[in-house]
């Protein structure tokens, strides 16, 4: 009776310490099509979903998959019934090969010897089908975010799975990823694969999905064809009040120099080329300079040079006037840089810490949480993160003692967003700062930047995401390997020109500048 | 009633408690049948004698004052373990506090035996001598990107030569043991402060039982409440992010070590100043006191604290190793049991995995009946 569905989940109930993740959840999920699943950070998805696959044990609940009860006790048992899934932080070795990672688990063998020609070769072939771009040999540690999602999609196609699980794929890709990813999603549905598909934007959804269940603070709110209603009311599902979807700011109120970079240069790490090239730029106090461009044009290095986590091969930084090109990580930081890093596990948390020693992190040391006898003053961090928490609306299951580890992934980006914009830098560097971040939080977030830029802060964004770049920024500016090649006002522009500079096919600073 | 019961078992620290209880078992066991294996005949009787160590003296007098020498040598397998765990949590595996430890009974046999300095003094020395090694491989490490374990296992050979020559003039005429402390400097003896009495007369027992412990539970607030231990945790636990808030991952590598080397070199100190064993300068590898450290450190948990216990309980075994009849057994069965045991020690943290999984897959199978 019930065949109609590919997955059935019948009341799924989980619980965390402190906090029901999943309560009395029912997601149906129909053969062939594409089901997306919205909520703020913390609703609730990533664990539904890790319950489907096998990765916790509901409390409550049944699954059911064409319309027999299963038990999916792990991963293995997923994957044994064709289940796949896209982790929103994802589960590569960071020390192997693409090749080596996709065939992980289900290695080709002939003659007892590990056969990768005919996995090579079936790889390529998908990678090709679905415009997948990949360097099989590639190590995994070695390539940007966007490969590594990749890599993982070309997991579950290699492997033939028939219900897809996608947790926020769309955060770390280009917009021309995303259009080309939801064209692969869609061909997927018509070869009769069923998705579930977790995004927090709102066009995302309404461009592939044919039905989304809204969760909000662990409930299902409901279920809605998509065909039948719009962005805001989704949103009003989602976060129960109405959203802006349009930063509002004043002009700006533009003052000294700040940031000033003059024939910056920095070396690929694995290539030995130039991933920066001559680079030259400033931004001032009062405004936000958005670094825009396709994703591997030099941005992340780009940021490294300035952050001083990857050394410049040449070309000068100054901020505030003073030469930092060659001040360590915490000079740079004390004189007023702040850093939204790209990879939020990577760089940007200490994850087995508790979550007020990562509130602390770039502070730790200073005399209001470290004592002269070099002790820390628990009190103090506790408070102080208790107010960041607060005021950033940070969600958690355990307040400042939660280990940052089992925090949402939005929630854990707003802790590291809390801790560099509370810090009242003079420079802000945030690269992708919204990324994986619901739209309630991102209106908060793009509030809190323009206030710090109206403060007279100035601010430095490196985002892929083109509506930031078009809504947030004073001024534009496209990279395109490793170079400079345009200059936009934002107000003056539009996203197709904007297109065809980061395509290289248009430069207005021909000479560098 | 049974949700207690599960988050007990989820306990970081209990899990890591009887993950050691097994393994001490199992190690227990995997002894048992070995002693089975070469003589069937003596065997339980051999794993008793193991366990009991020096409770098989029927007098409590006799029984304290063998306690007393399991102590004696507990204390510097407890610095051994802390050396390792203090280090461990910085992300670093120093083999070396094998190495650092004979170092260290080097120089303060030195001072005592050919120096005639006091016992602080030659402890200080013996101590600036294990932070050098650990300096060199922390330099090597932080300049010469050099494996702190390839360097750690290299000055394990050159301590012991250089400790041999070292103390080649200070030995007895007649034998190849440096001169006994009692009859050259008593003032590099460990103070008793009435230990000894404590335990019938245990001339051994010194200063070195409750500095050790004091020790373990300094290195527990170090790392725990201090900035510097704030730093150390988090560049073991995540080495980009500790860089990526500026910490300076060359200094705390290098002072990691050097405080780690300190530590094994004062183990060596609290031992070798009690006079209870002379060393052999024509030994010809490290005392196992460094290895045994890291089987310690493990045991413990990678606590300072459960070091105290774990160091205590290998230590016991050791002893214990020695009353194996010798008649049905060769003289080296002693060590052979008490190091199965003590290597099955090292296993904790894997046996901390595998008891995770049967826990979740337990759940999960009581989640299909429901
Ligand atoms: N392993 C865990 N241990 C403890 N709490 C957890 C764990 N995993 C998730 N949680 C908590 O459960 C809640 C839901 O988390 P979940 O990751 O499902 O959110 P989400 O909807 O995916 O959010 P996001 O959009 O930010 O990724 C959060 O409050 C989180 O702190
Ligand atoms: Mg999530």
């Amino acid at each position: 009776m019930d065949i109609e569905y590919a997955v059935e989940m019948r009341n799924i109930t989980k619980e965390f310490p402190g906090i029901i993740a999943n309560d009395d959840i029912t997601l149906q999920l129909k053969k062939g099509e594409i089901h997306a699943l919205l909520g703020e950070n913390g609703a609730g998805k990533s664990t539904l979903m890790s319950v489907l696959f096998g990765l916790y044990k509901p409390e409550k609940g049944q699954i059911l998959m064409n319309g027999k009860e299963v038990n999916i006790k792990d991963p293995n048992d997923a994957n044994a019934l064709g289940i796949g899934m896209v982790h929103q932080h994802f589960k590569l070795v960071e020390c192997f090969t693409v090749l080596d990672n996709i065939i992980l688990g289900t290695e080709p063998v002939k003659n007892g010897f590990l056969n990768k020609k005919d996995a090579r070769s079936k790889i390529l072939e998908l990678s090709d089908r679905y415009s997948l771009k990949v360097d099989p040999d590639a190590i995994i540690d070695n390539i940007s975010v966007g490969m590594q999602q990749r890599t993982e999609i070309l997991k579950m196609l290699y492997r033939e799975n028939e219900v897809l699980i996608f947790d926020e794929p769309t955060a770390v890709l280009t917009p021309q990823e995303i259009d080309e990813l939801m064209g692969i999603m869609k061909n997927l549905s018509k070869e009769g694969k069923s998705i579930l598909f977790i995004s927090h934007k709102l066009n995302e959804i309404m461009a592939v999905a044919d039905r989304c269940t809204v969760l909000r603070k662990g409930k299902c709110i409901g279920t809605v064809d998509v065909a039948n209603t719009t962005k805001e009311e989704l949103s009003r599902m989602m976060v129960g009040r109405d959203v802006e979807f349009v930063v509002q700011k004043k002009d700006p109120d533009i003052g000294d120099t700040v940031l000033k970079v003059e024939h910056l240069c920095v070396a690929d790490r694995h290539k030995g080329l130039k991933a920066v090239n001559d680079v030259s730029f400033e931004v001032r106090k009062g405004e936000i300079v958005c670094i825009a461009g396709i994703d591997g044009n030099g941005q992340s290095e780009l940021a490294y040079g300035l952050s001083g986590l990857e050394k410049t091969t040449g070309g000068k930084i100054f901020l505030n006037g003073r030469d930092i090109t060659h001040e360590s990580i915490r000079e740079r930081s004390i004189g007023g840089l702040s850093h939204i890093p790209e990879d939020r596990h990577k760089h940007g948390l200490v994850l087995d810490y508790p979550l007020d020693y990562n509130m602390v992190l770039q502070r730790y040391f200073e005399k209001e949480f470290t004592g002269k006898n070099g002790f820390l003053k628990k009190k103090n961090i506790q408070k102080y993160a208790s107010r960041l928490i607060e005021e950033y609306d940070v969600r958690t299951g355990q307040g400042t003692e939660t280990i940052t580890r089992s925090m949402s992934g939005g929630n854990q980006q707003k802790a590291i967003i809390a801790r560099e914009v509370d810090r009242d830098p003079s420079l802000l560097l945030a690269v992708q700062p919204t990324r994986g971040l619901d739209v309630g939080a991102i209106e908060s977030i793009h509030k809190r930047i323009v206030e710090l830029r109206d403060s007279g802060k100035a601010v430095l964004l490196i985002s892929l995401e083109m509506d930031e770049v078009m809504s947030l920024s004073d001024r534009i500016l496209v990279m395109y390997e490793g170079q400079l090649v345009g200059e936009l006002d934002p107000k003056k522009t539009t996203p197709e020109e904007l297109g065809l500079y980061m395509s290289g096919a248009k430069n207005n600073l021909k000479e560098g500048a | 009633m049974e949700k207690t019961k599960r988050s007990l078992l989820k306990n970081q620290g209990f899990q890591s408690f009887i993950a050691s209880i097994i393994c001490i078992l199992l190690g227990l066991l995997i002894g048992y049948i070995v002693l089975l294996f070469i003589n069937a005949e003596g065997a339980t009787q051999a794993i008793l004698v193991i366990i009991k160590n020096f409770f098989k003296y029927p007098s409590a007098g006799a029984a304290m004052k063998y306690f007393g020498s399991t102590l004696v040598k507990a204390s510097p397998l407890l610095l051994c373990s802390l050396s390792v765990l203090f280090a461990y949590k910085a992300g670093l595996f120093n083999i070396g506090a094998a190495g650092q430890y004979c170092f260290g009974a080097g120089i303060c046999l030195y001072c005592a035996l050919s120096l005639r300095l006091p016992w602080f003094v030659c402890m200080v020395f013996a101590m600036l001598g294990g932070a050098l090694l650990g300096i060199i491989s922390g330099f090597l490490k932080s300049f010469c990107n050099v494996n702190e374990v390839i360097s750690g296992i290299m000055l394990n050979w050159i301590s012991l030569y250089t400790v041999n020559t070292l103390l080649a003039p200070v030995k007895e005429e007649t034998s190849h043991y440096t001169l006994n402390i009692y009859n050259v400097n008593t003032d590099a003896m460990l103070p008793k402060l009435g230990l000894d009495k404590l335990f019938t007369n245990n001339q051994y027992v010194t200063l070195a039982l409750p500095l050790s412990v004091i020790v373990a539970i300094v290195i527990w607030i170090i790392l725990e409440k201090t900035k510097l231990g704030f730093e150390l945790r988090a560049t073991g636990l995540n080495k980009n992010a500790a860089r990526y808030c500026g910490m300076a991952e060359r200094t705390n590598t290098i002072l990691t070590l050097a405080i780690s080397g300190a530590l094994a070199a004062m183990g060596a100190s609290l031992f070798y100043l009690t006079g209870y064993e002379q060393w052999s300068v024509t030994s010809s590898s490290v005392p196992a006191m460094g290895f045994n450290g890291i089987a310690a450190a493990f045991l413990g948990g990678l606590s300072p604290i459960g070091a105290i216990f774990s160091s205590f309980f290998i230590q016991h075994i050791t002893e214990g190793g020695a009353y194996v009849d010798k008649t049905k057994y060769c003289s080296q069965i002693s060590d052979l049991i008490s190091s199965i045991i003590i290597y099955l020690c090292g296993f904790v943290l894997f046996m901390k995995t595998f008891m995770n999984n049967m826990i979740r897959k337990s759940e999960l199978k009581k989640g299909g009946n429901e």
